[in-house]
């Protein structure tokens, strides 16, 4: 196990990872979902993993903050590293994983309370704020690092499921951010979107890389060319091939790759 | 020859109307059912259709008013002088008559009565024949129609399918008819009851006292009609059978939806539901037999004065019966919030548990306080457990050790054994009613706003 990882430190950059992933297999009852991958997600850069529908590619996402937990016939097997500590170590608290490891969903899925309380729900759970000051000045950064600060700020009571699509998705973003976290997993964030939105959240993407370590799901190539640094390829489970997004869309490496580049499946 | 022999015959005939259009049509169509407009059947749906609807509607006369024309037709024979010897009741001569008819060796010997008795019979037979002929010629009427039009161009499914539209339309209509009914019998009582009491007495009066003389000579008491303490009684009774519910109930869903294994959720909840399928009869000997006296025990116990009939046992046991309504609203509240939101929380790092009370719980609000309001109403319309195990005691008190009644009992009391119909004390059983039906009907319907309101959010 060491010895794979440090190849793959040597393969990429040599630099530490911040989520480490290793021969990862999960299984929904007899189903083998996610075949044996081998992936590293880094801080400063936006991982898209993109696939057909049913290659794994969401499955795999969501080991990496134990969101499969909530699955009852999930089994997840290998081993996953945040900054090299396993996250299914047993010492491990679930609750403090996620509080690092954000997530935000395919579909916008604000809560049916207000903006402000929206975004202030992490910060108020894990206790960030001591003062309404600072519980004030948490939501206020977060909508701003989401780009909406400037279109909310005079209606933070207003409940958030009022807002547009695009809206939603960038406070479900901004409620995600809120909480501090390490690592942003986004499970096709744009997918329910329109163009317009959907530029706004990509707009978005490219604003956090750096401060967080993103991975991305997404269906559309020019999404995944446009946001992503990386990308890698699942097909039926297995990890076909990983590496520079400009080298995958220019010079794939595999032949499946290729083909579901130019649209030849998928 | 019976009644319902008419009705068989009809039916016979409509089964042989309905094989031979069949076989018309076919016939018609040269043995080939394509060239048909409808199936075959249609035709056959069709012609049983016209014989049976006439019929069964000259049927339907006889049955309804064949019996009062009969009894015209004897009392209008009767002597006058038979009249006056019976008060001038006519009730009174026909079930002589009737007590002749039945029975031969019946110690009858007017002799004007014993002659009526006789014609009762031939009169009887007449008209039954006479019921007979008119529904299978109106039957058979309609299978000359019916056949008449038997053709392959004929458009049998559309009116057969009008017919179907018209029977489905007559069976709401029905239903609505019955409230309706149901809900003018109790206006136009209660109306007489409040010509007798004031609405204010009624409504403010703090007395329940329902007996009043029934002579005009007789010593009672004018009665009081206050249904304050009944009105109280019943409130007082809800509200712990709430306390009971509630808590119990929507605690069982939050278990059930959210932390109960799959297995663990299909054993529990039918056996939850198994709950709301006992007799309410079979409570109410569990609150009389067993509860009421554990509490008068433990009160002893405890130093506190508990009757064995008190509100308190009452309460607990009807709360335990309306257990399984809020947990099951409660649980289809708590299902329909999305998954997605719960991920959402559960993503941010919350746990299972502030998850619940923060994000699926007030999402699920407006549907738990409709089930909460739903099982409320149930509460406050429930009788059988009251009448067995709170008493009869019109107590204005907010004691729940105390015997108290409510108004489903009072009801009960006032309507059960003999009654002078017209006297205050039995219309008030009405106005009583429609209190009742006015207070649940407001229940329901807010609560089901609520619910309706809330349905809007997700769909």
């Amino acid at each position: 196990m060491y010895k794979m990882a440090s190849e793959l430190e040597t393969m990429t950059e040599t630099r530490k990872p911040k989520m480490l992933a290793e021969n990862v297999n999960v299984f929904y009852g007899t189903n083998h979902a996610v075949k044996g991958i081998t992936l590293d997600l880094h801080q400063d850069e936006v991982t898209a993993l993109i696939g057909p529908s049913g290659c794994g590619k969401s499955t795999f996402l969501r080991c990496l903050n134990r969101m499969n937990d909530t699955v009852a016939s999930c089994r997840v097997e290998g081993r996953i590293t945040l900054d090299g500590e396993d996250i299914y170590a047993s010492r491990i608290d679930v609750v403090q994983l996620r509080a690092r490891v954000g997530m935000v969903f395919q579909k916008p899925n604000p809560f049916p309370k207000s903006i402000y309380d929206n975004v202030a729900y992490g910060p108020r759970i894990h206790g960030l704020a001591q003062t309404r000051t600072d519980l004030d000045e948490i939501v206020s950064t977060a909508l701003e690092k989401a780009g909406l600060w400037n279109e909310v700020k005079d209606r933070l009571e207003s409940p958030g499921t009022a807002l547009s699509g695009g809206q939603q998705q960038r406070l479900c973003i901004a409620r995600a951010i809120a909480v501090n976290p390490e690592v942003i997993l986004m499970d096709e964030p744009c997918s329910a979107l329109d163009p317009i939105a959907t530029a706004k959240v990509e707009a978005l993407i490219d604003e956090l890389k750096g401060r967080y370590a993103i991975a991305i799901v997404t269906h559309s190539m020019q999404q995944a060319a446009r946001v992503s640094q990386k990308t890698a390829f699942f097909h039926m489970g297995d990890l076909v091939e990983h590496g520079d997004t400009t080298e995958i869309f220019t010079a794939p490496k595999q032949e499946r790759t290729r083909d579901y580049i130019t649209g030849r499946f998928g | 020859m019976t009644s319902s022999a008419i009705f068989l015959f009809l039916v016979m005939l409509a089964l042989g109307s309905f094989v031979f259009a069949r076989q018309k049509a076919l016939a018609g169509a040269g043995g080939d059912p394509a060239k048909l407009h409808s199936l075959p059947r249609h035709y056959g749906y069709f012609a049983a259709t016209c014989v049976l609807l006439p019929g069964l509607f000259a049927f339907g006369i006889w049955v309804i008013f064949g019996n009062s024309i009969i009894e015209g037709l004897i009392l209008s024979g009767v002597p006058d002088r038979v009249f006056e010897q019976n008060g001038d009741q006519a009730t009174l001569v026909l079930n002589r008559i009737r007590l002749a008819v039945e029975n031969p060796n019946s110690p009858e010997t007017d002799p004007d009565i014993l002659a009526a008795a006789a014609k009762f019979q031939a009169i009887y037979l007449k008209g039954i024949w006479a019921a007979f002929v008119l529904s299978i010629s109106l039957g058979l009427v309609g299978l000359y129609v019916a056949v008449n039009r038997t053709k392959p161009d004929f458009r049998a499914r559309n009116k057969f399918e009008r017919v179907v539209l018209i029977t489905l339309g007559m069976s709401s209509v029905i239903a609505i008819a019955t409230t309706l009914g149901i809900v003018a019998s109790l206006l136009f009582e209660s109306l007489r009851f409040f010509q007798e009491v004031s609405i204010a007495e009624f409504v403010f009066g703090l007395h329940w006292s329902p007996q009043t003389a029934l002579r005009a000579d007789q010593v009672a008491s004018a009665g009081a009609f206050g249904a304050v303490p009944l009105f109280a009684g019943t409130l007082l009774i809800s509200f712990i059978a709430m306390l009971v519910a509630g808590p119990i109930g929507l605690l069982a869903a939050i278990y059930l939806t959210q932390y109960a294994s799959q297995r663990m959720r299909k054993i529990a909840k039918p056996m939850l539901e198994v709950l709301a399928g006992v007799p309410t009869v079979v409570y109410g000997f569990f609150a009389a037999l067993t509860v009421a006296p554990l509490f008068r025990d433990m009160g002893i116990t405890l130093g506190l004065d508990i009757a064995s009939e008190s509100a308190l046992a009452a309460g607990i046991v009807m709360g335990i019966m309306i257990i399984p309504f809020v947990s099951s609203l409660s649980d289809d509240a708590i299902t329909a919030v999305p998954k997605s939101l719960k991920d959402g929380s559960l993503a941010l790092g919350a746990t299972p548990s502030e998850t619940i009370k923060q994000v699926v719980l007030p999402a699920a609000l407006p549907g738990i306080v409709g089930a909460f309001l739903l099982a409320i109403s149930r509460a406050v319309g429930e009788t059988m457990i009251v009448v067995m195990a709170a008493g009869m005691q019109p107590n204005l008190t907010a004691n729940p050790f105390e015997a108290v009644t409510t108004v489903t009992v009072q009801i009960v009391a006032l309507l059960t054994g003999d009654q002078e119909f017209d006297s205050a004390k039995t219309l008030s059983a009405f106005a009583l009613g429609l209190a009742l039906f006015v207070s649940t009907m407001v229940l329901n319907v807010i609560a089901l706003k609520i619910v309706r309101k809330y349905r809007e959010v997700y769909d």
